[in-house]
């Protein structure tokens, strides 16, 4: 059996992927990648890594059998790998203390990243302080707007963040920033990018450190189960949870990988974060090809999506690699039907998603209703809905 | 020859270093861009780059990016810059154009369909930020084929194995960025800049251009005592941004004889 084996020495998933920055930031990753390199299979590194990932996160997030769902549904059982156990409250912590250690070990005393929901921006803020690190967090002012909560723990643990007024005060505008702050300051500065997109090496790296979700899930599955799930399903914005949960099992048989996209207010209206479902055309953004929501002139447009977390008009390379080889399916589920879904599991389960995990939750739903009894679906539960609170009462016009 | 090499020939005899403003078309309004190019001609530029709006320049400081978002409101993509061009070359045979931007608007078209598009409007050279030269073999064939120059980038980090392999590929000029940072960041250390363009010439017969932190008539002294050409980007977008419709073409004009003398005082 041929055994999956992706990027190449440049950081290609087939057409997608590669370095694609300019001349400033050309050495800077170069620099990152032999490190990483280097560190990557050290025994010592690793350790600490693991260490840090017992004591301070809390793993191994549990897998939960969601049996009241499941009877409820009337279909396929139901598993949730509960990332949102982990400390922070979602799985974005995973990568950024590997990277964070990395930093420390490459003598950067100074760390940066990019946020959406804010999650990244807070995993990013709670190691840098952990290891003394100074923190400067990019988030897209419209989402400073949405996301108050999060700002507000970042603050409060040390980190510096600054709105992005520029193009359309999201995710998208919050990375720019950081790349410009990081051709700036790459001397002292590492970029801690949250999803598994931008240059070459971070889609392989963040897709490393994020492995522990399905490394953990294969052999809980064995004790729960005696078997691998039917299917696995995650949520994908730039897709860090999904890669996460997919990777250990991409060379796995007769496990369907399901990535679930942002339908927004509905894939017909254009106004959603679906490029993989609305067969967006291939194009370059933040250092990578990829399928990309653009107009006919090639300018990135606006996407929509309730979860600031999925609001990203691009994809992680290795994801638009998974669905052109159709290892990996994609779908997209709307506002409407995540809100559903959101609510469905507090009330059966008593969990509080995060609405990105929702998007990944109503799929699941759907799905395990065409399936029997003795299928099983796992969903990635990539967060918990405390920060999502507000949004929620919004739309249900109440007021906190 | 081309216009570039016949444009650095000719200055070269005069013992002169090229003026190349850029700005960005469709800045402030689109009715404007042909003329502010003839404007910057009459006034001193040897060349003109001209900037491709993107919605995500990711290399561009707040200067040149609010004139990327001005330009978009008008949605000056590429299609609207390639035909200025050709309108600009109406009147005008002589003086190179040299497009300057992102990757993704020619993705979206592919390199062979830009390459006849940028040729039939007859473009001279191409800088594509995000484009390095790794990741543009095609690209830099197609534009070739058609006798455009593929412009890079060196900067300050550049290491001179690779400024080796970026020399090899770009042809016209190259283009060292004199700092560590985005457009129009900081001011320029004269003395480095220096030591890297001699180091850069060992490895290159083409011209090398300065750019990135030129703001003043004494930068544009100093940065032209040592170099081919001269670049000046942001300082040129402030002065548009800082004027109106009907002292638009006035203050460009007296930036840009300003910056014209002092070159030429080098």
């Amino acid at each position: 059996m041929q055994l999956y084996d992706m990027p190449d020495a440049r950081g290609h998933f087939g057409q997608f992927g590669g370095t694609f920055v300019a001349e400033t930031l050309v050495e800077a990753l170069d620099e990152l990648r032999v490190m990483y390199e280097k560190y990557r299979h050290d025994p010592e590194f690793l350790a600490e890594y693991a260490y840090d990932l017992k004591h301070f996160v809390g793993r191994p997030s549990p897998i939960y059998h969601a049996k009241r769902l499941s009877d409820q549904i009337g279909g396929a059982q139901i598993f949730l790998k509960r990332e949102d156990l982990n400390h922070t409250g979602a799985h974005k912590i995973n990568n950024t203390i590997g990277q964070a250690l990395l930093a420390k070990r490459m003598g950067k005393p100074r760390v940066i990243a990019e946020t959406g929901a804010g999650q990244h921006g807070v995993a990013t803020a709670t190691i840098a302080a952990r290891l003394g690190l100074e923190c400067v967090v990019y988030m897209g002012s419209e989402d400073v707007k949405r996301q108050a909560p999060n700002v507000f723990r970042m603050k409060l643990l040390g980190a510096t963040v600054v709105p992005v007024e520029s193009g359309s005060k999201t995710l998208k505008d919050a990375l720019n920033e950081a790349m410009r702050d990081w051709v700036t300051n790459v001397h002292n500065t590492f970029y801690i990018i949250g999803t598994v997109a931008g240059p070459h090496p971070y889609p392989m790296m963040v897709r490393d450190f994020q492995a522990v979700i399905g490394i953990e899930a294969k052999e809980q599955m064995m004790e729960m189960a005696g078997c691998q799930p039917d299917a696995v399903v995650a949520c994908v914005g730039g897709g860090s949870n999904a890669m996460g949960i997919f990777y250990p099992y991409i060379d796995v048989p007769n496990v369907r990988l399901i990535g679930v996209e942002a339908a927004g207010h509905g894939i017909e209206t254009g106004m959603h974060a679906a490029p993989l479902t609305a067969n967006s055309p291939v194009g370059v953004l933040h250092g990578n090809r990829t399928y990309l929501m653009q107009d006919a002139d090639g300018q990135i447009i606006e996407t929509h999506s309730v979860s600031a977390g999925l609001d990203y008009p691009g994809v992680g390379p290795e994801h638009a690699w998974l669905k052109d080889i159709k290892r990996a399916e994609y779908v997209a589920i709307t506002d409407d039907e995540a809100m559903a879904a959101f609510h469905n599991l507090c009330r059966t389960e008593g969990i509080i998603p995060a609405l990105e995990s929702s998007h990944a939750l109503a799929h699941a739903q759907k799905m395990a209703k065409t399936m029997s009894k003795d299928q099983i679906v796992l969903v990635n539960l990539s967060g918990r809905g405390d920060k999502d609170i507000n949004t929620v009462a919004k739309l249900a016009n109440i007021t906190l | 020859m081309s216009r570039i090499q016949t444009t650095f020939a000719t200055l070269k005899q005069q013992g002169k270093t090229a003026l190349i403003p850029y700005i960005t078309a469709g800045d402030p309004h689109p009715k404007h861009t042909v003329n502010l190019m003839h404007t910057l001609v009459k006034n001193g530029a040897d060349m003109i780059e001209l900037g491709v709006p993107f919605s995500d320049p990711m290399a561009d400081g707040p200067v040149i990016q609010r004139a990327s978002e001005r330009a978009l409101v008008h949605k000056v993509g590429l299609t609207a810059v390639l035909a200025m061009v050709k309108e600009f070359r109406q009147t005008n045979q002589t003086t190179p154009i040299v497009l300057m931007g992102y990757a993704n608007p020619i993705e979206a078209i592919g390199p062979t369909v830009f390459a006849d598009r940028a040729k039939a409007a007859d473009v001279d050279g191409v800088i594509t930020v995000d484009y390095p030269p790794e990741e543009c073999g095609e690209f830099v064939k197609e534009l070739r084929a058609r006798d455009i120059a593929p412009v890079f980038l060196l900067s300050p980090t550049t290491e001179p194995k690779r400024v080796e392999l970026i020399v090899n590929q770009a042809s016209g000029f190259v283009y060292y960025v004199s700092l560590k940072g985005v457009t129009g960041a900081a001011n320029l250390d004269i003395v480095e800049v220096s030591a890297r363009v001699a180091s850069i010439r060992e490895q290159t017969n083409l011209p090398v251009g300065v750019g990135f932190g030129i703001r003043d008539a004494a930068t544009a002294k100093a940065t032209a005592a040592i170099a081919d050409a001269v670049v000046v980007g942001s300082r040129m977008v402030q002065e548009i941004e800082a004027s109106n419709d009907d002292n638009l073409l006035e203050n460009v004009a007296a930036l840009m004889k300003e910056l014209k003398t002092a070159v030429d005082a080098a």
